[in-house]
């Protein structure tokens, strides 16, 4: 672990008219870390990931990203296209829905080498090559390399939105409810593949997600929002295990138990 | 030697929202040490606070008041004003764990469930493995089911599992609940074995055991938990 957070977020609100969508939400995040953000609709945690990721701006506050230089910067004072790079490269996002990740109509291949054309690489065997890698890293058979996303099943567009952001080796990761409406076999082998490549390659994610049982399998901290606003937030399983805030009870308390 | 583990007045409730906010006091007053090489047992009736002290020591269950100081990297840390990134450090390199049940993860083979904790600690993935299937062949386990997902396994299959994987580091300090409860005879006899190998190791342990049998052949010393009851102060 290294001494110095990968993103530093302070006092981030942010306001549609007079409704609250986040507001005073302050957290540090180190490389490796999986924080994961819990609440039901409505709660804000979208509208915090959308500021967080730049796709949004807020209305205060401050959130600073350390570069892959060293140099800290200030997120929303970057111009849009030192953003979109940052996005590009460094960054990844993943949609609850692949469709708003992925290129629908063009090869699975090319979803991923897309990205790593945008990071400059242009010789098209190492591009192949490394979209098969990708491809099989995420269980997609070569065989399917040239087909179109479209052809494929909702598990596996998902799995391919993942190779699409991971293909650049990005450091920071923010997910929209990765696993939501995937049925359960499908989403444990997602969780599962998802938890093994954020241990293998060491990066640091924001999960958004309503539920609590993908909180803990990938996360180490959460936060709790109810409201727009942080009610608790902690080590995962002691937010979960020992919940403090009487919102924290309750969606604990709602838990389905197989 | 330094002492690893101090645990000074210790107190914990639960205050329940849902139930208009009444607050269940569960310990007060908690402090006890443990050395290195030795095995404390907690000990008293279900419900006396026996889990929530363990639980409070892994960081599991946060902490009202008082002080639990840890020797961690060379240095001292009070685990109960951590911060979670700390708590996780300590879980890493200077606290283990063994839970009465195991927390399965989908598709995760047994072997490599049991392998994790040292993979996590920097060990070479095959060199782990090796190890873990050495402590799963002490433990009994039959070879066919470590490359399955524990899932599906028996109660006593699960915490063999639960076992090596608590017991395959060299973490300083290690806290046991009830490793033993579903267990056979010849198996509880591996358990305090590998308990007994432990302390010769210098770990410092503390354990909940309710079979007397092994609580007798592993305990230096039980520490009475009633004594910490709550509700005699608030009664």
């Amino acid at each position: 672990m290294t001494d110095e957070p990968l993103l530093r977020v302070s006092a981030l609100s942010k306001f549609y008219g007079s409704r609250v969508g986040c507001e005073n939400v302050s957290f540090d995040l180190w490389p490796g870390e999986v924080l994961a953000v819990v609440g039901e609709s409505g709660s804000g945690k979208t509208t915090l990931l959308n500021c967080l990721s730049t796709r949004l701006l807020p209305s205060s506050g401050t959130a600073s990203y350390r570069m892959r230089d060293g140099q800290w910067r200030e997120l929303y004072r970057m111009s849009e296209a030192e953003r979109r790079f940052l996005m590009r490269t460094d960054w990844g996002f993943v949609h609850q829905n692949p469709a708003d990740g992925l290129r629908m109509t063009v090869s699975a291949g090319a979803n991923v080498g897309e990205r790593l054309m945008a990071v400059g690489d242009r010789h098209y065997g190492r591009i192949r090559a490394t979209a098969v890698d990708w491809l099989s890293r995420v269980e997609i058979d070569e065989d399917r390399i040239d087909d179109e996303p479209r052809a494929f099943s909702g598990g596996m567009r998902q799995r391919l939105q993942i190779a699409r952001n991971l293909v650049t080796g990005p450091r920071l990761v923010f997910m929209d409810e990765p696993t939501g409406g995937l049925d359960v076999s499908v989403q444990a082998r997602l969780l599962d593949l998802l938890r093994g490549l954020v241990t293998d390659l060491g990066l640091a994610a924001i999960v958004v997600t309503h539920d609590l049982a993908v909180a803990r399998l990938l996360s180490q901290r959460m936060m709790v929002m109810k409201d727009g606003r942080v009610v608790e937030s902690g080590l995962t399983d002691r937010v979960l295990d020992d919940p403090r805030a009487p919102y924290t009870q309750l969606l604990v308390s709602s838990i389905l138990q197989v | 030697m330094a002492t690893p583990l101090v645990v000074s007045d210790v107190a914990k409730s639960f205050t329940m929202h849902l139930r208009d906010g009444v607050t269940l006091p569960v310990v007060t007053g908690v402090s006890f040490s443990i050395r290195a090489g030795e095995c404390a047992v907690l000990g008293g009736p279900s419900g006396a606070g026996k889990s929530s002290i363990l639980k409070m020591l892994y960081g599991n269950y946060a902490v009202d008041e008082g002080q639990i100081i840890v020797q961690h990297g060379g240095g001292l840390i009070d685990l109960a004003s951590a911060s979670p990134r700390t708590v996780l450090s300590v879980r890493r390199h200077t606290i283990g764990y063994v839970s009465q049940f195991l927390r399965t993860v989908p598709r995760v083979s047994a072997l490599d469930v049991v392998a994790e904790p040292l993979v996590e600690r920097g060990e070479d993935r095959e060199t782990a493995r090796a190890k873990a299937r050495s402590l799963l062949a002490q433990l009994n386990l039959p070879e066919k089911l470590w490359a399955l997902p524990p899932a599906t396994f028996s109660g006593g299959e699960q915490q063999r599992v639960n076992i090596a994987r608590g017991f395959i580091t060299e973490h300083p300090i290690l806290l046991l609940d009830e490793p033993t409860a579903s267990l056979d005879a010849k198996n509880r006899d591996v358990v305090v074995e590998l308990i007994a190998a432990k302390k010769a190791a210098g770990v410092a342990l503390l354990g909940i055991f309710h079979d007397l049998d092994v609580r007798d052949a592993v305990a230096d010393r039980v520490i009475d938990v009633t004594a910490f009851a709550a509700g005699k102060i608030a009664a």
